[in-house]
């Protein structure tokens, strides 16, 4: 009876959390423009989508975005991980708990004070307000993921590479980085993901030169639910599902 | 004689007055050490002596607050490890996990930009040297233990350092794998002549391995000499103490004789013993080491200390035996078989006389002893 009670419960969950999704997805296919009924299965909103050149742009502008975000965010972030894991100087526990500060604040909060300090230095608002602001917000999840792989590293293994003769460069690059890449390639992810679908800090931030897909969706959900959107969802869930088994293949593979 | 006929050849490595303190606390203090070329020198000493952090110096991986030390003359203190020709065989061996046993071995001559025709004929050499030609595409966490330690001490031989430092490299074996990696060690240092710094904790290893060793504790040296020097005449209750078995039995200097010999007041028995190292005054307190192989048990009616046995163990070569004396402290005596002695054998509980084989007691000042 429990167990039962507990499938049921197991199942219930799992319903709620794929429920959505596969509605989007079905969608999708729907030949019929009305979110309500079934019209056969149809390419057409992908067509619509492809053609939707305003909504291709944002698109386009947002991977860019993420990407730019992921890259920076993993080389500052790693560096300043090493920096905190190896050395010891004077206010590292202060940095530290700034970083947690960071994470912590409402986005809000990042997004007003991050816009009165552009406006203060006279910046035009566009890609490079959005990176900056996007790099700060992803920061510390990049530097406390990249921390935590750090924290088992064996240190004695860059001081066995120095003693070897290599410089601190090459340290960095023949032992650090092949050891720890794991770490960089999920804090990459992260960074992206997060960049992808922040809405918060780009509504503060986006210029009206450059528009980006949460945005942009946002703005044409509210006139009305356009399958288009579901077309959109579809392939950036596709993205995703490719994304995560392709570092699951590259993690399983390094292991064994 | 003239000068140059005593001069001693000067030193390859010459440590003087290092110190080093760790947030206010002296990790090491004026520390003065000449180590010559082609020696096996051992750091000894218990945990928290500051052996570790001495070779560590030497490596390149802390900075002395004090002091100088000079490689062939050349104070090396300023250089970061990678200029150092010193290589480092280290505790737990740090093998690069993410390379095959060759990638590992090979990895000094990469860094030094050497042409990879030499870099293959180097690193086969080596894994020949060290019996591990045909374990070389596998990664370090598909060997055992020894093959591990052996691929380290490769990996740190195959730059041919001026000196070799080893922090304590043979402790994660078992018993019988440290025994055969002591040799192979001595073996590897006489074929390439390299100077050898090592660095333990486990005393019988010193003693086994060193030409000189280094007794360190709390951060100071204790006693500088052969293992013989160190083991038969200790300059310290510490030394005494820390390397080997000691029997310490409480003794008061009576009197000093012409010849420099000594009588003492050994535990209600007035005896004439060897001439201490240090100047004895009446009324000294001392102490006197005997190490269990000096002991000697007889039986009750003999002459000697009395005392009975209290736990006897077999120990394949020799007997061991703890005698609590009547007068005092228990002794450890360690007997070796001797087919003259047919009874050789005491029971526990037997009352015995203690005595020792004449001239071979060591005498100390009683550092415990209030002044």
């Amino acid at each position: 009876m429990s167990r039962w009670l507990l499938r049921g419960y197991l199942a219930l969950v799992y319903l709620l959390l794929y429920l959505p999704i596969l509605v989007l997805v079905v969608f999708a296919f729907n030949d019929n423009r009305s979110a309500y009924s079934w019209g056969g299965f149809s390419w057409r909103w992908f067509e619509a989508l492809f053609n939707n050149r305003s909504l291709m742009d944002a698109a386009l502008n947002s991977l860019l975005l993420a990407a730019s975000t992921a890259t920076l965010t993993m080389i500052i972030g790693t560096l300043t991980a090493v920096a905190l894991q190896r050395y010891r100087f004077r206010g590292k526990a202060a940095l530290q708990g700034m970083l947690f500060v960071v994470m912590m604040s409402p986005e809000i909060v990042m997004a007003i004070s991050l816009l009165a300090l552009f406006i203060l230095l006279g910046m035009q608002l566009g890609f490079v307000s959005l990176l900056l602001a996007h790099i700060t917000f992803c920061l510390p999840f990049v530097v406390i993921t990249v921390y935590a792989q750090l924290s088992g590293f064996d240190n004695r293994l860059m001081e066995a590479a120095r003693d070897l003769g290599a410089s601190e460069w090459q340290t960095l690059r023949t032992v650090l980085l092949p050891m720890i890449w794991p770490a960089l390639l999920a804090g990459w992810l992260l960074g992206f993901t997060l960049s992808l679908d922040d809405v918060v800090v780009s509504t503060f931030m986006t210029g009206p030169g450059f528009d980006v897909l949460p945005l942009r969706i946002y703005s044409m959900v509210r006139i009305g639910l356009s399958p288009e959107v579901n077309a959109l969802g579809a392939l950036l869930l596709l993205l995703s599902l490719i994304s995560l088994m392709l570092s699951h293949l590259i993690l399983t593979r390094k292991r064994s | 004689m003239t000068d140059a006929a005593t001069a001693k050849p000067s030193p390859q490595l010459s440590l003087r007055g290092l110190a080093k303190r760790f947030d206010g606390k002296a990790v090491l203090s004026d520390i003065q050490l000449d180590i010559h070329d082609g020696e096996f020198i051992t750091l000894l000493g218990p945990s928290g002596c500051g052996k570790t952090t001495l070779l560590r110096m030497l490596a390149g991986f802390e900075t002395p607050d004090e002091g100088s030390i000079r490689l062939d003359g050349a104070d090396i203190v300023g250089l970061p490890p990678n200029h150092r020709p010193l290589n480092t065989v280290f505790q737990n061996y740090a093998l690069f996990p993410h390379m095959t046993v060759f990638q590992n071995v090979a990895y000094g001559l990469r860094m030094e930009r050497c042409p990879a025709a030499e870099i293959r004929t180097r690193v086969e050499q080596m894994l020949a040297m060290v019996q591990l030609s045909e374990f070389a595409a596998r990664k370090p966490h598909q060997l055992s233990g020894g093959q591990q330690q052996r691929v380290a001490i490769a990996r740190a031989v195959i730059k041919r350092p001026r000196v070799l430092l080893l922090d304590e490299p043979l402790s994660a074996l078992d018993f019988k794998l440290r025994k055969t990696m002591q040799l192979e060690l001595k073996r590897i240092q006489r074929e390439l002549g390299i100077t050898f710094v090592f660095v333990t904790h486990d005393q019988e290893e010193a003693l086994s391995m060193s030409d000189r060793v280094v007794v360190l504790n709390q951060g100071q040296i204790e006693q500088l000499g052969t293992p013989r020097e160190v083991y038969e005449r200790p300059a310290s209750l510490f030394v005494a103490r820390f390397v080997g078995e000691a029997n310490l039995l409480p003794g008061e200097i009576a009197g000093v004789a012409d010849d420099g010999r000594v009588q003492v007041d050994v535990m209600g028995q007035r005896m004439l013993l060897r001439r201490p190292f240090f100047p004895a005054t009446p009324g000294q307190k001392v102490k006197i080491l005997l190490r269990p192989e000096d002991m000697r048990l007889g039986t009750a009616d003999e002459s000697g200390f009395p005392g009975r046995v209290l736990e006897r163990s077999y120990k394949g070569s020799t007997l061991d035996a703890v005698v609590r004396l009547d007068a005092g402290p228990d002794i450890l005596a360690s007997e070796f078989f001797d087919e003259d002695y047919p009874d050789f054998d005491h029971r526990r509980g037997e009352p015995v006389t203690v005595t020792w084989v004449p001239s071979w007691e060591w005498l100390l000042p009683d550092a415990d002893a209030p002044v």
